[in-house]
């Protein structure tokens, strides 16, 4: 059994050096080089400021802007750090809500947010995902039919034509990966920058 | 459940299937020594660490080397943790890990595990996250991989002493297999989107005026081997549902490759090693029946949604926990994916699947992950299991069984059952301690019989190395997590031990040529035995824990009760 130390030492010390300092930081470089965009995080920026990133979902509360899946991401309470306060989209402590089938604090809240959605738009059956919350609590994304189930609201507050709007949701829907993966989805947050656009850019009457 | 949703699910399987040959061979050359690419590092090394390449090890020279092999890397890993701070790439500033969450996450990821009792994004540095995690997600899938092949040496080898050596397997498992696979597929991920930096958080004036801290890291180099060594440990805490860990529906399905291609390909290895490919088929249809029953149900579940959902008139399933990009066919496949193999990466929370979805994983689990299985896990698991088939079937003709010309005799039979025998001892008994023990009732985040779910999801997924959890369960507690370390040691190695000693008296046997008694170990008929031992013997030890928590939600759920 003695005998077996150096080779596990140095074995392991060699592997360890190759797998966890070598290769990680070699990633690094090559992926900084080939596609700095993706590698650093993706991100967006606006007059010199980051604004966000493409792939992180960012709250949207205000009635004007398209609003994207519930997030439960929490963060320390200010007043005791042993406890969490709700802090939607959170991209620094990322989670879901891990209600189950049968919990009543879930159906309780399907059941208010569903109320909530059939009164902004009677006239449509309320998409699930626009009800629910996300895997990550990061979601950036939404169903098409979630997009435009909000076109009304948006409509009224911005005082646009709904068809201008629906044709901006349908301008931005992204299909399956390669036609056959995953399902088709609307970025929540590139949807809103094309929304304000649209406001910037037509005469105000 | 859609047309566009099974065809990705029949995808999956044809692509699996159709690199099963060819990494089998490529796989079969790496042990059997024939890829000599980096020969002068492999020579060096050995020296260095005064180790004779030719020279085999006997199995429990093999297997103490293998134990060695990991106090090290326990070390390391644990000086990491408790010293992050101290030490550099940590922009974040991390403190340390608590001595009782480092001695959990520690054990975690040695075996294999990668149970998260702790949130990578808000407790690891980077340094950690690399030299520590990234390290033994390396490692403890080489360890996985040679393991499987020293046993498929025992079955492939007459008269032998020895099963190879431990040393030179692990490191040529990583400089020929996990190694370069990992650089191509990090590539691809940053491609589709994932981070791969040391810079620091960044900060984001968001839209509305707020501010949002968006976590960056070195991701995509961890998660490429996180995937392919079925380790599964999340470099942030949503796992595989965190867009920067999984951006794209496309990166998701080659991440679920990812998950297989390997343990498939182990089964083709052992048909090559024992000189009959239509073994390995054998084993891999066995498992194939069993992953699709699975994804079936687990589909339909998922699609149908729960009670409250359709009588709020909510259409296209329990999209709680769900990712829009990945919807409902991606993540009931990735859930049966990640649980079928011991790799415990999620990309929904599997906490907010129905009842009957949940119970998949579960079950997959309970089996002992033999469905593929972790890297090479999954296939000295199956073994056992087949050993265990050979024996019934012995008996039912009153012969000496044999496999591929071997007498499977007493020996063989009683390690086959200590193995087995250690994970319903592992998941039901600390299941029970736990829902009697107040504090460990108090971590529960669900209420009625999800939140005894919880519990026995929480200890199988620890003692069969899986990983994922129900998340809503607090396990960063004293009880959860030294329990949780025990229970992840005793399902890794009193699994590994005995299988070993199997390796080594079946290695030491005579090859016996088949005769016109020797039952086929090649059709539908073995297979058909084989997936219903597991069923019998695997399963049904589980039924009653079952009972009690899945099917007794989902009758209340039926019945529109909630908790």
């Amino acid at each position: 059994m003695l005998k077996e130390i150096r080779p596990a030492l140095v074995t392991f010390v060699a592997l360890a050096c190759l797998t966890g300092l070598v290769y990680p930081l070699a990633m690094t470089g090559i992926a900084q080089a080939l596609f700095p965009a993706q590698a650093s995080g993706s991100l967006i920026e606006q007059d010199g400021r980051v604004i966000g990133s493409t792939l992180i979902g960012q709250s949207f509360a205000d009635a004007k802007y398209f609003h994207g899946r519930l997030s439960a991401t929490t963060a320390p309470d200010p007043q005791d750090s042993s406890k969490t306060v709700p802090a939607p989209y959170n991209a620094a402590a990322s989670g879901g809500s891990n209600l189950g089938p049968t919990s009543k604090a879930l159906a309780d809240r399907l059941a208010a947010d569903v109320a909530a959605a059939k009164q902004e738009n009677p006239s449509v059956r309320v998409p699930v995902d626009l009800v629910t919350t996300s895997g990550s609590g990061l979601d950036p994304e939404i169903s098409p039919e979630a997009a435009l189930f909000q076109v009304p609201r948006i409509a009224k507050v911005r005082n646009l034509p709904e068809a201008e709007l629906r044709a901006l949701v349908d301008s931005r829907i992204e299909g399956r990966d390669l036609g056959l993966f995953g399902e088709p989805r609307v970025n929540v947050l590139k949807l809103n920058l094309a929304l304000d656009r649209l406001g910037q850019n037509r005469p105000r009457t | 459940m859609t047309l566009i949703g099974w065809t990705q699910i029949i995808l999956f399987c044809a692509v699996v299937v159709a690199l099963t040959p060819l990494l089998g061979a490529y796989l079969t050359r790496v042990f059997d020594g024939r890829i000599a690419l980096l020969r002068p590092v492999e020579t060096g090394l050995y020296r260095l660490a005064g180790v004779d390449p030719q020279r085999e090890q006997h199995w429990l020279s093999y297997t103490v080397a293998m134990l060695l092999f990991h106090v090290a890397g326990f070390a390391l890993l644990y000086g990491l943790l408790r010293l992050q701070s101290l030490l550099p790439f940590n922009p974040a500033e991390q403190g340390a890990v608590a001595p009782d969450l480092a001695l959990n996450t520690v054990i975690s990821f040695l075996t294999n595990t990668n149970w998260q009792n702790y949130g990578g994004e808000s407790a690891l540095s980077y340094l950690t996250q690399m030299l520590g995690l990234t390290v033994q997600n390396f490692l403890s899938a080489a360890t996985g991989m040679v393991l499987a092949v020293a046993l498929i040496r025992g079955f492939a080898r007459a008269s032998a002493k020895t099963i190879g050596n431990f040393w030179v397997d692990v490191t040529r498992c990583t400089l020929y297999v996990l190694l370069p696979i990992s650089i191509v597929f990090t590539i691809f991920l940053v491609w589709q989107g994932m981070p791969q930096t040391l810079g620091p958080y960044v900060d984001a004036a968001t839209v509305e005026g707020g501010k949002q801290t968006i976590a960056l890291g070195p991701v995509a180099s961890q998660v490429a081997i996180k995937m392919l060594g079925t380790n599964g440990g999340g470099f942030f805490n949503a796992n595989a549902a965190h867009p920067f860990e999984n951006p794209t529906a496309l990166s998701n399905f080659v991440q679920m490759l990812s998950i297989f291609v390997l343990g498939a390909a182990l089964t083709n290895v052992f048909g090559r090693m024992v000189g009959d490919q239509r073994q390995g088929w054998a084993i891999l249809a066995a498992m194939g029946v069993l992953f699709i029953a699975g994804v079936a149900v687990c589909y339909w579940a998922e699609a149908h949604g729960t009670e409250a959902m359709r009588a709020l008139g909510l259409a296209g399933g329990n999209m709680e926990g769900k990712e829009t990009r990945f919807g409902i066919a991606a993540s009931a496949l990735f859930a049966v994916v990640t649980t079928a193999a011991s790799c415990g990466a999620v990309n929904a929370m599997h906490d907010s699947f129905t009842a009957l979805g949940g119970m998949i994983p579960l079950i997959n689990m309970e089996l002992g992950e033999i469905v593929i299985g972790g890297v090479g896990a999954g296939l000295y698991g199956m073994l056992l299991f087949v050993v265990i088939t050979i024996f019934l079937a012995g008996l039912m003709v009153g012969r000496t069984p044999e496999y591929v010309g071997k007498k499977i005799e007493a020996r063989e039979v009683k390690m086959a059952m200590l193995a087995i025998l250690i994970l319903p001892l592992v998941m039901l008994g600390f299941t029970a301690i736990a829902v009697v023990v107040p504090s460990a009732v108090a971590s529960m985040g669900n209420a009625g019989p999800h939140g005894y779910s919880e519990v026995l999801y929480a200890f199988t997924s620890q003692a069969a190395n899986n990983g994922s959890a129900f998340g809503g369960l607090s396990g960063n507690t004293p009880f959860y997590n030294l329990t949780g370390a025990i229970a992840m040691f005793l399902g890794r190695f009193w699994m590994i031990v005995p299988a070993m000693a199997i390796a080594g008296s079946l290695a030491a046997k005579r090859s016996v040529a088949a005769t016109a008694g020797t039952f086929p170990t090649t059709g539908p008929l073995f297979v058909g035995l084989l997936v219903g031992t597991i069923l019998i013997v695997g399963g049904l030890t589980f039924f009653p824990a079952l009972a009690v928590g899945p099917i007794a939600e989902h009758l209340s759920m039926l019945q529109g009760v909630a908790y």
